[in-house]
């Protein structure tokens, strides 16, 4: 029997068939997959998910996908780090880092997303690939549409810089740049997504794309030994991320892995553009859109889909949401790098800025079991911290300039 | 006949005034307001617009030029 049983709407709770529909027809309320738990619960186990892949694919009972993996064999099951030494600059005796910047194959946890949602397109008979992206999608994207033999087409506002570009194009997508303005760009790409019968991973394959994020909770409760983080601090684009870790959770419930979950959500968001974790200092249920302005460029969306959804995940989990400035987030990106080796893009650094913020309002406390999620590697924004990493020592090749510097010990 | 798909969100300013009638009454556009949230500060609408696809684009126009925005239904799909 088939574990999906159908798409089920967020509002009305109206049901849809499992194809590629992302809006309610009655509502137009989102849509997500809606499973069987029982089936499931009876055929996955520990043991079960030990012998599987080393890889997200090792939750496959709990993923939309109706046969066999088929794109992004190698994504997930990225390394959850004992942050010792954060932990101990933060005070915090239990810290650990999920580190998606060693995600296969493109360095950030769309890798997670995109391995779900084309694995699914190809299910569903799609053989063109597509999604509109400044960044880390359009990236992974175009790798596993170049790995799975898929046409694919990736949309990019007119101005993105050169390096980005790039970044897409060695994969050898069709790159479209479009001139506009933001919401320009942004309507396009939904009417094409409208107009074409291409698998557009953010839009028409939506609710299957958001499902492959789920597995940062399963990754994590298994790498913890089978329990749920006291704190998890998730940084927030779409909002889409940190709901997703919380259902992951509670299906870990539904089906008998863990016994309760007790997680407190926390949302963390640059202050230029913060929509969501500023409706939620305000105490309000819903967010107003902005124009974002920060170097946190992978986290700016001002309209964010699943906002609403976020704020009602961190309230009713008993978390909290927080933003910080660009000067904090480079500081965040250069602590995280100085304590545990890990470089992390500009998101890192707004969750690693947030979870300071959090632990300095007692929100967060020392004995807590806490997971703060890094999304992507620094090495893809390395613009951002360019004037905040100081510069190489210039000497002469001789070794009394050398010992002049450092000492005869090597400090200096 | 096309069919288009919008989430229209308005400033304070404009919570008083008859948005969706000016839209039938201005434009050959036929307006299905599916699901809408509108307090005294702020307010939005998930709204079907149907009608020719230039007659949709002049009402969208029209709204963006007194201060409302017209997103798609996704919202952010650039991301």
């Amino acid at each position: 029997m088939a574990k999906m049983t159908a798409l089920i709407c967020r509002e009305c709770g109206k049901e849809y068939p499992t194809e590629a529909l992302h809006v309610c027809e009655l509502c137009f309320g989102p849509l997500e997959v809606k499973y069987r738990y029982e089936d499931i619960k009876g055929r996955m186990s520990k043991a079960s998910i030990q012998d599987g892949p080393m890889s997200l694919w090792r939750y496959k009972d709990l993923l939309p996908i109706e046969g066999h993996p088929a794109v992004g064999l190698h994504a997930g099951m990225t390394p959850l780090v004992h942050a010792k030494n954060l932990g101990a600059f933060l005070g915090l005796d239990e810290l650990y880092v999920k580190n998606d910047c060693v995600n296969h194959p493109t360095l950030s946890f769309k890798d997670r997303v995109v391995a779900v949602a084309l694995t699914r397109a190809r299910e569903l008979g799609y053989e063109t690939a597509a999604c509109a992206s400044t960044g880390n999608l359009a990236n992974s994207v175009a790798a596993h549409a170049a790995q799975a033999g898929m046409q694919c087409y990736v949309f990019i506002p007119s101005d993105l810089e050169a390096a980005k570009v790039l970044g897409n194009l060695i994969f050898r997508p069709k790159v479209v740049e479009v001139e506009g303005t933001y919401d320009d760009v942004n309507r396009l790409c939904s009417e094409i997504a409208g107009e074409r019968r291409w698998a557009f991973v953010n839009v028409n394959i939506r609710p299957y794309y958001a499902e492959g994020s789920k597995t940062l909770a399963f990754e994590v409760a298994e790498q913890l030994g089978w329990r749920a983080p006291d704190q998890v601090v998730v940084p927030m684009a779409s909002g889409s991320l940190l709901t997703k870790i919380w259902k992951g959770l509670h299906e870990l419930c539904l089906v008998g892995l863990l016994r309760s979950v007790r997680t407190k959500v926390n949302g963390a968001q640059a202050e230029g553009c913060s929509p969501i974790a500023t409706a939620f200092k305000n105490g309000r249920d819903f967010f107003k859109p902005v124009k974002p302005s920060t170097i946190a460029k992978s986290l700016a969306i001002g309209n964010p889909a699943d906002g609403y959804y976020a704020l009602k995940t961190a309230t009713e989990s008993g978390g909290s949401m927080e933003s910080v400035t660009d000067d904090e987030i480079k500081e965040g990106i250069t602590l995280l790098a100085r304590t545990e080796g890990i470089f992390a893009e500009t998101a890192g650094g707004v969750t690693v800025g947030v979870l300071q913020k959090l632990v300095k309002r007692g929100l967060i406390k020392k004995h807590d079991v806490t997971v703060a999620y890094i999304t992507g590697n620094g090495l893809k924004t390395q613009e951002a911290v360019v004037d905040s990493v100081g510069r190489p020592f210039r000497i002469p090749p001789s070794l009394a300039k050398f010992e002049h510097t450092f000492g005869r010990q090597g400090a200096a | 006949m096309t069919k288009l798909r919008f989430h229209i969100r308005f400033p304070e300013e404009k919570i008083p005034e008859p948005v969706v009638y000016h839209i039938g009454h201005d434009y050959r556009v036929v307006t299905s307001i599916r699901r809408a949230d509108v307090r005294e500060t702020t307010g939005w609408m998930d709204i079907e617009l149907s009608g020719d696809v230039e007659e949709i684009e002049r009402a969208i126009d029209g709204l963006r030029q007194q201060g409302i925005s017209v997103d798609p239904i996704e919202l952010n799909v650039v991301e």
